[in-house]
């Protein structure tokens, strides 16, 4: 490794902070999930750099439990996502307040 | 390279963010997931990166991009006006900025020194990894399975169920 970790540690945290502004600000739900998987990608991110930089693959194994985990929220995310439209016909995320009433 | 490809990760993040049509933001998605991909390898972790690229890329965002296409939508309008909670939700984001910057920035003493790129590169090879993996995490690994199993079940549940 050329670059020394603390210049992956502030990317992750650039990036982790982008996947937390688009969960803030998108209206669109799919967009809203995708900023998710940015900052879960971030986070592994930062686990895969303290693996290398330590030499213990214990960090690595997490990133790949990591990553199954997200396969399924995005699975049943993506239901959801489905479900809603079609029953509400929007995925504009100020539209649904099924809880409101 | 690390910064070539750290440069082209935080514009691609960047453009997911602003894109207003949702296949261009899953897009721009994709190519971040390269970038982080190819810094997976230049920290000498071949099998993490590998299964970056196939899973990631590969089927995570083939499923988003098949759902947007599948829901048929068209771009959501953007904010009309100024509204108070985004600007509550920008410093939110600029505080939390700062302070993950402000930890790192204090080059903290973690107590360790960096092994070498030869040992770096034989920890994340999958061969280490593959025998650590069905050894120590194999409980692990069928939990996980199963996990996968329930969710796949789950989603066809509810991609079928309507809410009233």
């Amino acid at each position: 490794m050329d670059v020394a970790p603390n210049w992956y540690l502030a990317l992750s945290a650039v990036l982790f902070t982008i996947g937390t502004f688009g969960v803030l600000f998108r209206r669109n739900a799919i967009v809203v999930l995708m900023s998710v998987e940015l900052m879960l990608n971030a986070v592994n991110l930062t686990l895969v750099t303290f693996s290398q930089s330590m030499g213990d693959p214990s960090g690595q194994l997490l990133v790949f439990f990591s990553i199954a985990v997200a396969a399924a929220e995005a699975a049943v995310g993506l239901a959801i996502v489905i479900a809603i439209f079609r029953s509400k016909v929007t995925v504009d995320i100020t539209e649904i307040n099924l809880f409101k009433h | 390279m690390f910064f070539l490809l750290a440069t082209v990760a935080v514009a691609a993040a960047l453009g997911m963010l602003i894109a207003r049509n949702p296949v261009s933001s899953a897009l721009w998605l994709v190519l971040n997931l390269f970038c982080i991909a190819g810094l997976y390898l230049t920290l000498n972790a071949s099998f993490i990166g590998v299964i970056q690229i196939l899973v990631y890329a590969g089927a995570i965002m083939v499923l988003f991009l098949f759902v947007i296409m599948l829901l048929n939508l068209s771009a959501l309008p953007g904010l009309e006006e100024i509204e108070w909670s985004s600007v509550g939700g920008f410093a939110v984001g600029l505080a939390l900025l700062s302070q993950l910057l402000y930890v790192v920035a204090l080059q903290f003493e973690l107590g360790m020194d960096p092994v070498g790129a030869e040992a770096a590169a034989e920890v994340g090879s999958a061969a280490s990894l593959g025998e650590i993996l069905f050894t120590r995490y194999a409980l692990h690994l069928q939990v996980a399975g199963i996990l996968l199993l329930a969710a796949t079940v789950g989603a066809v549940l509810l991609a079928q169920r309507r809410f009233q």
